[in-house]
């Protein structure tokens, strides 16, 4: 039972996590029309910037400065970049996003090295929130569920309750429109494009000092954070984190369980059939964990295209 | 009418790839004045608006809104300079609800245009305020053709571009569009009108301008358009 709860509570912080990311990504995803192949390198960039500064600013500072300078470098990477290849089409700009993605992840080599860096939870920050079954559940983990769900709170609240919030919401589906409303669409593009970067740059400098901080950590996160964008719906805040959630905990629960198709067969008596048949029928949950996120995309996809809250018309 | 110009369209091309639409239209509006642009669907009035508006940029010519060219600007620019726009297809924001779509359209506008508030918005269409916190999506397609003038109109402009606002509507929702173009224009606001229907067009409008090939064909006033059958039999009968 309290295996369970621990699996409930690392599958929570993890899809938190997850939000974190996504959440820029489905914002940009929603007004540009594209994937941003190179968020997941914000996300890194932010615990590499954040491991760097550390030395000099202490741990809490870096972890605020870190996602702004992120954000700097969304906001240069969409006037400079992507607006210039935005008149060529959808293809040119995932092409362009794809190769900054590599350009990121081959400098960061460059200049850490192709290994994890030294990037550590703080000391007042190291120990035990509550111990279940003689089991130490680390403090940092909720903390780092806390600033997402803060994040949450923060950018639902921008995004319902203000005006440029109301112009982000319209941009995502009409933008045309919105401009001809008189709002300055690129300043929001750029604006929102720099707010997402921002955002998982503040999520790689929470999360890398707990998991690793490493040349493919982009490539780790960003394969799950595409699957939470489409499960959860283009442009929907309330959509990511309900995949995150799901995903996260779904994973969770998968890692640590043993069951097979087989043991649930036998409860019907078709266990030895099933034994015998073998494949996928006799593989543990846990070996099988990785590619769940892929199959609830699939049938998200198949069921409902538009993501469980996407509201593209 | 005396009144000095506030929109002079002049020698109009506009594009769509590599079609040619629109070939050097050219027209003018006076302060307070309503002009429809008259012609049979591909006539390239909807084009001249939009492209009017920089949603459809043109590729030569000039579009002088109160002496100043905003030909090529970029349509947030156009609007903050006065010119307000009601596409054909309504547009409305389909996940905001009615307060925030009107929200939307909010904007200053320039020193000398009428100032229009969001209850003068409800004393038009007192629909939309039983209906002010629904979803635009639930909306009818007239109350959504309601929301979209009156989001333009927030805009405070000198000049309101609306295109087809009664297609699709029933009669009596029609009469009203119509009184309220009217009332708009009584208030100081010149209006551009693209309307199908010919009756309502000749009531409101002080001027018409029928188009044909993406050009000016004709330009007179609603009686002098009376008085020349062969103009309608060619370029408007169906």
């Amino acid at each position: 039972m309290d295996q369970i709860l621990f699996a409930l509570l690392n599958g929570t912080i993890y899809g938190l996590l997850l939000f974190m990311v996504s959440a820029g990504l489905t914002l940009i995803f929603g007004m540009m029309g594209v994937l941003n192949f190179a968020h997941a390198s914000f996300y890194m960039l932010g615990a590499y910037f954040a491991y760097t500064l550390e030395p000099f600013v202490g741990f809490w500072f870096a972890i605020l400065l870190s996602p702004i300078v992120v954000m700097g470098l969304g906001v240069c990477v969409e006037r400079f970049i992507l607006r210039r290849v935005h008149a060529f089409g959808h293809a040119h700009e995932l092409l362009v996003t794809f190769g900054l993605a590599v350009v990121i992840a081959e400098l960061v080599k460059m200049v850490y090295g192709n290994f994890a860096v030294d990037y550590r939870v703080p000391a007042e920050l190291s120990f035990a929130a509550f111990t279940l079954s003689g089991l130490d559940y680390p403090i940092y983990r909720l903390f780092m569920g806390g600033v997402a769900v803060t994040m949450f709170i923060t950018i639902y609240l921008l995004l319902t309750r203000t005006r440029v919030g109301i112009v982000v919401r319209s941009a995502i589906y009409r933008p045309q429109t919105v401009e001809a409303l008189g709002h300055n669409v690129p300043l929001v593009f750029m604006g929102v494009f720099g707010i997402g970067a921002g955002l998982a740059g503040l999520a790689g400098a929470v999360a890398g000092a707990f998991y690793t901080t490493n040349p493919n950590m982009a490539l780790e996160l960003g394969v799950m954070v595409f699957v939470v964008v489409v499960v959860g719906g283009l442009g929907s805040m309330g959509g990511a984190m309900a995949a995150s959630l799901l995903i996260g905990i779904t994973n969770s629960l998968a890692v640590g369980s043993d069951l097979r198709a087989v043991d649930v067969l036998s409860i019907v008596g078709l266990g030895d059939w099933a034994e015998k048949s073998g494949g996928l029928l006799t593989i543990s949950m846990s070996s099988l964990a990785a590619t769940l996120p892929f199959f609830i995309m699939l049938l998200v996809l198949m069921l409902r295209p538009s993501g469980l809250m996407g509201e593209k018309e | 009418m005396s009144n000095p110009t506030i929109l002079s369209v002049e020698g109009l091309h506009a594009h769509y790839g590599k079609s040619h639409i629109l070939h050097g239209v050219t027209f003018d509006v006076a302060r307070g004045e309503v002009v429809s642009l008259l012609g049979r669907n591909g006539s390239g009035r909807s084009t001249t608006l939009k492209s009017i508006m920089g949603l459809v940029p043109p590729t030569e010519g000039h579009v002088r809104l109160d002496g100043a060219d905003v030909a090529g600007l970029r349509s947030y620019t156009i609007c903050r300079r006065g010119l307000g726009y009601v596409p054909e297809e309504r547009e409305t924001f389909h996940n905001l609800t009615v307060d925030e779509n009107l929200e939307m359209g909010r904007q200053r506008g320039p020193s000398d245009s009428a100032k229009w508030t969001v209850d003068q918005m409800f004393t038009y269409f007192p629909r939309l305020k039983e209906r002010r916190n629904t979803r635009a999506g639930s909306l009818s397609g007239g109350e959504q053709q309601m929301l979209t003038m009156c989001r333009s109109l927030l805009g405070n402009p000198l000049v309101m571009l609306i295109d087809e606002p009664t297609e699709g509507l029933a009669p009596k929702i029609v009469t009203v569009v119509g009184e309220v173009i009217e009332d708009i224009n009584k208030h100081g606001v010149s209006v551009v009108l693209v309307e199908q229907k010919l009756t309502i067009a000749m009531r409101v409008s002080h001027r018409v301008c029928v188009m044909g090939h993406g050009q000016i064909v004709f330009e007179g006033t609603p009686q002098e358009l009376n008085d020349r059958p062969e103009i309608t039999d060619e370029w408007l009968a169906v």
